[in-house]
C-alpha cells in the first residue's frame, strides 16, 4: 500500500547517487571525493549491521573485528590464493558469518553493559590476531593487493577489469553505492517483514518473547550473523580499495565510530546509519581546519546531539512531518 | 475428567533452602485451579518449575504423559503450556494489536525467510494471525484499543493484553501469574468473568494468585502451599475449613483468607 508512494525517493535518491553526484565531482574535479564518499557508502554498510544487532536490543562495539576479518579473508584469498575479488567478497562475508555464530552462540546469552563489553574486547582480540597468526603476514600486514579483475558470467563480460579502468575511483564507488542500496534494501525489508517484528519482540521483552514460543537464541544469532555479513562484506572492498589491509586497518575507535553513527542517525530508524556516516565522517573533516580543538569540539558536539537528540537525527525529519 | 498437567515429586533447592519440597498434585482437563499460599511459600518458583521457566532439582512435570521439565521455555510453549507473567510484562513499544499478533508465532507455518522474502505460505499466515488477533481482542474487550501503543494502557487492560498473548498462542494450559494483582473489585469481578469465559472455549487454567475472595470465587480446586510443601488440595469448601491453611494464614501471617 505504501510502497507507491516510496517510489519517489527511492528514485531521487538513485538520481543523486548515480548521476548528480558523479556529474557534479567531474565538474568540480574533485575526483578525491570519490574516495570520500566511497568511504562512507562502506562504513554505513558496516554501521548497518550494528544497526541491526541494536534492533534485537544489543550494544555491538565490536563491528571493527569483522570488517578486520573480512578484509584479511579477502585479501589472503586473492593474494595467496589468486582467487577473483568477485568470489572473494561473498565468502569474505559468509566467513564473518559463520565467525559470528561460532562467537555470538556463548555471548549473545549476556545483555547490556556485559555484551557490549565483549564485543569491544573482540576488536582487540582481531588485531592481536592479525598480528599473531602467520597467515596474515603480521604487522606488516598485506601489501600490494591487485585492484579486482574482471567479472564475467558465462562469457559475459558484467564488471571490467578495474586496473584496465581509467578511472577506477568512479568504479568503486558505484560498487560501493550499490552495495550500500542492496544492504540498506535488505534491512529495510527484514524489518518491516514479520521478522522484524519478532527481532522488536528479542528488544523488549526477551522471557516473552520466549513464552510465547520465540527461539530467542537462534533469532539472536541469525540476526548477529547478517550483521557481520555487512561488516565482513564492507572490509573486504576497503582492503581491494586501499590494496592493502593491517592489524590497525580497523581498530576499537571504528568499533565505536559505526556505533556512533547508529546513534546519531536514529535507532529507530533504518537508514539512520547511513545519514549518521556520513554527518559523521563529514562533520570530523570539517572539523579538520580547527586542529588540536578538533576531538574536543566532536565530542562535545556529539554530547549535545544525544542529549538534545536521542533517538537520532531522523527524529527531527519525524517530527516535523508529524506537525506539518 | 482426564489429567491434563501432572506434577510429581516436584524439589527445587537453590543452595540451601528448598524453595519447592516434593509437591505433586495434577490438573484436570478444563478445570481452573489455583495455587494459592503466604508470601514466600514458592508459588513462584512452582509456577516457573511448571512453565520450564527454572528446571527442577528433581521430580517433573508432564503434560499429557509427555516429560516437559527441562525443556526451552519456547519448547514447553510449543508443546502447549503458556504462561503470563506477574508483572505486566507486555512488548512495551508495539501496538495492541501487533503484540497480540507476535504472539501467533507458534502457528507459523513460513519460515524466517519466507517472511523475509514475503512468499505466499508467509502471507497466508499473517493475513491468519490478523484475524485471529481481532477475534482475541474481541473476546476480551480489546477492540477499541488495537491500534493504541501498549505501553498506554491502563493497569486492567495491560493485565487483558498478557491474556491475549498467550491465548494467541493456542494452548493446551495457560498458567496466569497473579492475573488480580494490584487491581480494584470491578476489575477483580471483570478478570474473574473474563477466566470464566477462557474455560467456556475449552481451555485448562493454572494460576498463582493472592487474592482470596477472587480465588474462592473462580476455581474449580485450590492446591494450598506453605514454606514449599503442599499443605491442602481441595474444592474452595474444603479449603475454607481446612486447618492447616487457616493456621498458616492466620497463626503466621496476618492476611485475611476472605471468611
Amino acid at each position: 500500500m505504501t510502497r507507491s508512494v516510496k517510489i519517489a525517493p527511492v528514485a531521487a535518491f538513485l538520481a543523486i547517487v548515480f548521476i548528480a553526484v558523479p556529474v557534479l565531482i567531474s565538474a568540480s574535479g574533485r575526483i578525491d571525493l570519490y574516495y570520500t564518499l566511497t568511504s562512507v557508502a562502506l562504513l554505513s554498510i558496516a554501521s548497518a549491521g550494528v544497526w541491526l544487532t541494536f534492533y534485537i536490543g544489543r550494544i555491538n562495539i565490536g563491528q571493527g573485528a569483522y570488517a578486520l576479518m573480512g578484509g584479511y579473508v579477502s585479501a589472503i584469498l586473492v593474494v595467496t590464493y589468486g582467487w577473483s575479488f568477485w568470489l572473494t567478497l561473498p565468502v569474505a562475508g559468509l566467513f564473518c558469518a559463520a565467525a559470528s555464530v561460532l562467537i555470538g552462540l556463548p555471548i549473545l546469552r549476556l545483555r547490556g553493559v556485559y555484551f557490549a563489553m565483549v564485543t569491544l574486547v573482540l576488536t582487540e582480540v582481531a588485531r592481536l590476531l592479525a598480528l599473531a597468526l602467520p597467515i596474515t603476514n603480521g604487522a606488516k600486514g598485506m601489501v600490494s593487493i591487485p585492484l579486482p579483475g574482471a567479472l564475467t558470467i558465462l562469457g559475459l563480460t558484467i564488471i571490467p577489469d578495474f586496473a584496465t579502468l581509467h578511472n577506477s575511483r568512479l568504479a568503486f564507488y558505484l560498487l560501493a553505492v550499490a552495495l550500500m542500496l542492496v544492504c540498506f534494501a535488505v534491512v529495510y525489508r527484514l524489518v518491516h517483514s514479520r521478522v522484524g517484528k519478532l527481532c522488536q519482540s528479542l528488544q523488549q521483552n526477551e522471557d516473552l518473547a520466549s513464552s510465547i514460543g520465540v527461539n530467542i537464541a537462534y533469532l539472536r544469532v541469525i540476526a548477529y550473523a547478517v550483521s557481520s555479513f555487512f561488516g565482513g562484506v564492507a572490509g573486504a572492498i576497503f582492503a581491494a580499495i586501499s590494496q592493502s589491509i593491517y592489524p590497525s586497518s580497523f581498530t576499537v575507535t571504528d568499533s565505536v565510530n559505526f556505533m556512533l553513527n547508529c546513534f546519531l542517525g536514529g535507532l529507530g530508524y533504518v537508514f539512520g546509519p547511513m545519514l549518521g556516516t556520513l554527518v559523521l565522517y563529514f562533520g570530523w573533516d570539517l572539523l579538520f581546519q580547527t586542529g588540536r580543538f578538533q576531538l574536543l569540539i566532536y565530542s562535545t558536539l556529539m554530547i549535545v546531539l544525544m542529549l538534545f537528540l536521542p533517538n537520532g537525527l531522523l527524529s527531527l525529519a519525524a517530527t516535523t512531518r508529524k506537525k506539518g | 475428567m482426564a489429567d491434563l498437567l501432572e506434577v510429581s515429586a516436584l524439589t527445587k533447592r537453590f543452595g540451601g533452602l528448598v524453595a519447592v519440597n516434593n509437591i505433586s498434585f495434577s490438573v484436570r482437563e478444563k478445570e481452573i485451579l489455583s495455587v494459592i499460599g503466604p508470601n514466600g511459600a514458592g508459588k513462584s518458583t512452582l509456577f516457573k518449575l511448571i512453565s520450564s521457566f527454572l528446571r527442577p532439582t528433581s521430580g517433573e512435570v508432564r503434560l499429557k504423559g509427555e516429560r516437559i521439565s527441562d525443556l526451552a521455555p519456547h519448547i514447553a510453549a510449543r508443546k502447549g503450556v503458556v504462561r503470563t507473567f506477574q508483572e505486566t510484562t507486555i512488548f512495551k513499544n508495539m501496538s495492541v494489536r501487533d503484540n497480540v499478533i507476535i504472539a501467533h508465532h507458534l502457528r507459523s507455518t513460513a519460515s524466517l525467510l519466507g517472511f523475509f522474502l514475503g512468499t505466499g505460505t508467509a502471507k497466508a499466515d499473517e493475513a491468519a494471525f490478523g484475524a485471529s488477533a481481532d477475534e482475541i481482542l474481541a473476546l476480551l474487550g480489546l477492540s477499541s484499543l488495537a491500534g493504541e501503543i501498549a505501553r498506554n494502557l491502563p493497569h486492567g487492560h495491560l493485565r487483558a493484553l498478557g491474556i491475549a498473548i498467550g491465548l494467541a498462542t493456542s494452548p493446551s494450559i495457560l498458567l496466569l501469574d497473579e492475573p488480580f494483582a494490584g487491581m480494584n473489585h470491578d476489575e477483580t469481578m471483570r478478570m474473574v468473568a473474563m477466566v470464566r469465559r477462557l474455560r467456556e472455549r475449552g481451555l485448562t487454567i493454572l494460576l498463582v494468585e493472592h487474592d482470596m475472595p477472587a480465588v474462592m470465587k473462580i476455581s474449580d480446586r485450590i492446591v494450598v502451599l506453605n514454606f514449599g510443601q503442599k499443605i491442602a488440595e481441595g474444592t474452595p469448601a474444603e479449603i475454607q475449613n481446612n486447618d492447616k491453611v487457616i493456621e498458616a494464614y492466620l497463626g503466621s501471617e496476618d492476611e485475611a483468607i476472605g471468611l
